[in-house]
């Protein structure tokens, strides 16, 4: 008989759009991160690193780039004969269809998923954070208590607390109540969307709340439990946690990493960030080239200067181009004598020779002003920047562009230029 | 290259800062879809073998096919170490017999380049040769002394193979690749060493240069076999060459190893790096110059590192000099050290302790 004590339901089916033009053709969690990982790649290789070796990943916006990244689980050591990961996509039934419509009826829609392996646990994440933790620490933590559901939960700012779910409870960590973006917050408690539940109380809260509309873990599953009397407990956690939601949050959690001791260190020992890597050749820096507090990663060549950047893989950066608090991408070709600064350009995009990205005033954006602000340049995937144009702060731009999209070869700050067309 | 390979094989010496010379030839035969590949090896095969933990990189993990690693063994047959090279494949002979494929690639580990050996297995059966040797001219004046010197007819058809003469009779190379039909493989090996002969380029090759049909098959890419301290620092340096870089990284087919999760380098504030290679995991705060800084080394502040190898996992205390050197890998490098090769490339083997932090 196949047997898991816990194995983990990793929710990546999230468009994430807030992160604007970057997750318009990838699900969030398959956005790059750090230079060569991607977001989903801190959750799965927790999972592995805390000793869970059966996980099931939800997709269900646009799944490609997910799909292809995670394969069999190689990079991962998720490749079991029992267990391992398993992409689990909504599917057709055959008295009806539907999509995943809310975080527990995705969870719901793959129970016969989780009974195959018989577990005692299940654990609930979701993809789109940047952290390590051990979830066999947590899993102790729900034991010992006894626990029927075990939320994980950080301690925030009392400022902040309003922009979370925040858990009140008692001095042993027993949740009594629970608060949704609270305007006046009785603790600083706040959820982090990581939950370990006895299965058999979690299949039957998710079988008796089927019929809810739009079921979720916060909003419906927890609270049933809760007037159920169910023994709920918070479990604090107080490494590093950063929710990338935001292109501003997911630039700065960024930036993070090339500080002297970066508060998340990726070059400890003992907790290794797996990933699937297409490139392995080491990267060339140049004569003329000069670089400063970044970092770069495999198959780049760089024959221009980079300060206070993160490169990913394969990229090539043309002479004398300058490059200043900048994301980029991987597979990403920047030409000659270009100046770059604060920008985020996604994969495979193509910039030409003497473009100026960040340049001007800041001006608030005109289509999505919440989504690109911070003075934040951004270029989206596949995306072609003709040579010699001008781009003004809070914009983005996404497409294969010519000379004659532009006037003047300039498009001012707070713009927003996608032109539609056949992909490059 | 006797301070390197103390510590492991010669096919298991880092190269071009992501790879260990295997992953070429194992590229080449995977890229070339020989799917059964066996590596026989015997001196320091620890590094070896950790390498090849896993035959995935490579795409040998397979049903029909797959890599096996032969360590001699004592059998009640056999207690005898690998003897020479003849010998090594007669001790593995039940695998050869056990397969069914018609003909066999033999290679070292020991040289980098790209070779598509159905190429050579094309010439090879078009010649109706009996065994097929992969040659290099060599530019005039290069050293050929390590090498085997073939002298071809014009037909290809090798009149004369000389193991490492004296005086070199031509400028062309045997690159110890060799296709040969299993059967007759078998027949030769079985024949040598009942006549308690135990090395293939001596005891077939030569011995056998005018009764079978041997044919050079020339190859003008890039080959460069690393054998010695001075090939081995100059290999590594021509990766700082974009079109030796671009032929082997950019080009079709790609060249494969073990993946090392390592993180993106980082180049901190004071970091200085001009022309040089840099793997994955290292840590800059100092000067490098002309340099191949292979995986996971810290280079410390105020540090100059200029014309050298830097091996993996090296730690390099501050203010320390390093020109025409290599450096020994998992080596500690005391802060305040002063290295140069003077005329020569100088090995630096620190046996330090490493500081834990």
């Amino acid at each position: 008989m196949i047997k898991k004590e816990m194995i983990a339901m990793l929710l990546a089916g999230g468009q994430g759009s807030r992160l604007g033009i970057l997750t318009s053709k990838v699900a969030k969690p398959a956005v790059a991160f750090g230079g060569k990982y991607r977001i989903i790649d801190f959750p799965l290789s927790n999972c592995i690193n805390s000793g869970i070796d059966t996980v099931g990943v939800l997709t269900q916006y646009q799944p490609l780039r997910l799909n292809t990244h995670i394969g069999i689980g190689i990079p991962w050591d998720l490749d079991r004969n029992v267990g391992g990961v398993t992409v689990l996509p909504p599917y057709e039934k055959s008295t009806n269809s539907e999509w995943y419509t809310g975080t527990a009826n995705a969870i719901y829609q793959n129970i016969d998923y989780m009974e195959m392996f018989n577990p005692d646990y299940v654990l609930i994440l979701s993809g789109d954070h940047i952290y390590k933790m051990d979830y066999e620490v947590m899993l102790d933590f729900h034991k010992a208590n006894n626990a029927d559901i075990t939320i994980a939960a950080m301690p925030v700012p009392y400022e902040e607390a309003r922009r979370f779910g925040i858990l009140i409870t008692d001095e042993d960590r027993k949740i009594t109540d629970f608060e949704e973006k609270p305007e006046n917050p009785r603790s600083n408690l706040a959820s982090m969307g990581i939950y370990i539940f006895n299965w058999e109380i979690l299949k039957d809260a998710l079988i008796k709340n089927a019929e809810q509309p739009g079921l979720d873990f916060g909003k419906h599953v927890i609270p049933y439990c809760h007037r159920n009397g169910n023994r709920e407990f918070a479990y604090e956690f107080n490494g590093y946690w950063k929710d990338v939601g935001t292109l501003s949050s997911y630039w700065e959690a960024n930036m993070e990493l090339i500080d002297i001791i970066p508060e998340f260190n990726l070059y400890e020992e003992y907790w290794k960030i797996y990933t699937k890597s297409n490139a392995l050749p080491p990267q060339y820096v140049s004569r003329d080239s000069v670089i400063e507090k970044s970092i770069i990663g495999e198959g780049t060549n760089i024959f221009g200067k980079v300060y206070n950047s993160v490169i990913g893989c394969n990229i090539t950066i043309g002479e004398n181009t300058v490059i200043r608090d900048s994301i980029i991408m991987n597979d990403v070709e920047i030409g000659q004598n270009c100046t770059i600064e604060k920008a985020i350009i996604a994969e495979n995009a193509v910039i030409g020779n003497g473009v100026t990205l960040g340049a001007g005033e800041e001006a608030e954006n005109e289509t999505d002003p919440t989504i690109y602000t911070h003075g934040i340049v951004t270029v989206g995937e596949n995306s072609v920047l003709p040579d010699g144009i001008t781009i003004g702060k809070n914009s983005m731009v996404s497409g294969v562009t010519e000379e004659s999209d532009y006037r003047d070869k300039y498009l001012g700050s707070g713009k927003t230029f996608v032109k539609a067309g056949d992909e490059r | 290259m006797k301070e390197l390979s103390q510590k492991r094989a010669i096919a298991a010496m880092p190269v071009a800062g992501n790879f260990r010379a295997i992953d070429f030839v194992l590229s080449n035969m995977s890229n070339s879809h020989v799917s059964k590949v066996g590596v026989l090896t015997q001196y320091n095969a620890g590094s070896l073998n950790e390498h090849l933990s896993s035959s995935k990189w490579w795409d040998f993990g397979r049903k029909q096919g797959g890599l096996y690693v032969f360590t001699p063994t004592v059998t009640t047959e056999n207690n005898f170490w690998y003897r020479g090279t003849a010998d090594s494949i007669y001790q593995n002979l039940d695998f050869l017999k056990n397969s069914h494929e018609p003909y066999v690639i033999i290679a070292s580990g020991d040289a980098v380049y790209k070779l598509d050996y159905n190429k050579v297995l094309e010439y090879h059966i078009d010649k109706k040769a009996d065994i097929t040797v992969v040659c290099k001219e060599f530019p005039e004046g290069e050293d050929t002394e390590r090498f085997g010197i073939v002298k071809m007819n014009e037909d290809c058809r090798i009149e004369n193979f000389d193991e490492k003469p004296m005086v070199a009779k031509t400028n062309t190379i045997s690159c110890g690749i060799y296709v040969i039909r299993r059967r007759q493989l078998i027949e030769l090996i079985e024949k040598c060493i009942e006549e308690e002969r135990y090395d293939f380029v001596r005891d077939i090759l030569i011995r056998y240069t005018d009764v079978k049909k041997i044919y050079g098959y020339k190859i003008d890419s890039y080959w460069r076999n690393i054998a010695s301290v001075k090939d081995y620092f100059r290999t590594n340096m021509d990766f700082l060459q974009s079109d030796v870089r671009d032929y082997f990284f950019k080009s079709y087919p790609e060249i494969y190893s073990k993946v090392d999760d390592l993180p993106p380098a980082k180049y901190n504030v004071g970091s200085n790096v001009r022309n040089s290679l840099i793997a994955s995991g290292t840590i800059i705060n100092g000067t490098v110059e002309d340099s191949v800084i292979f995986k996971k080394v810290f280079v410390g502040n105020n540090c100059t590192i200029k014309n050298s190898i830097i091996l993996n996992d090296v730690y390099i205390g501050d203010n320390t000099h390093i020109e025409n050197c290599i450096v020994e890998s998992r080596d500690t490098i005391r802060a305040n050290s002063y290295f140069k090769g003077e005329g020569d490339i100088k090995i630096v083997l620190e046996k330090n302790e490493r500081y834990v932090f």
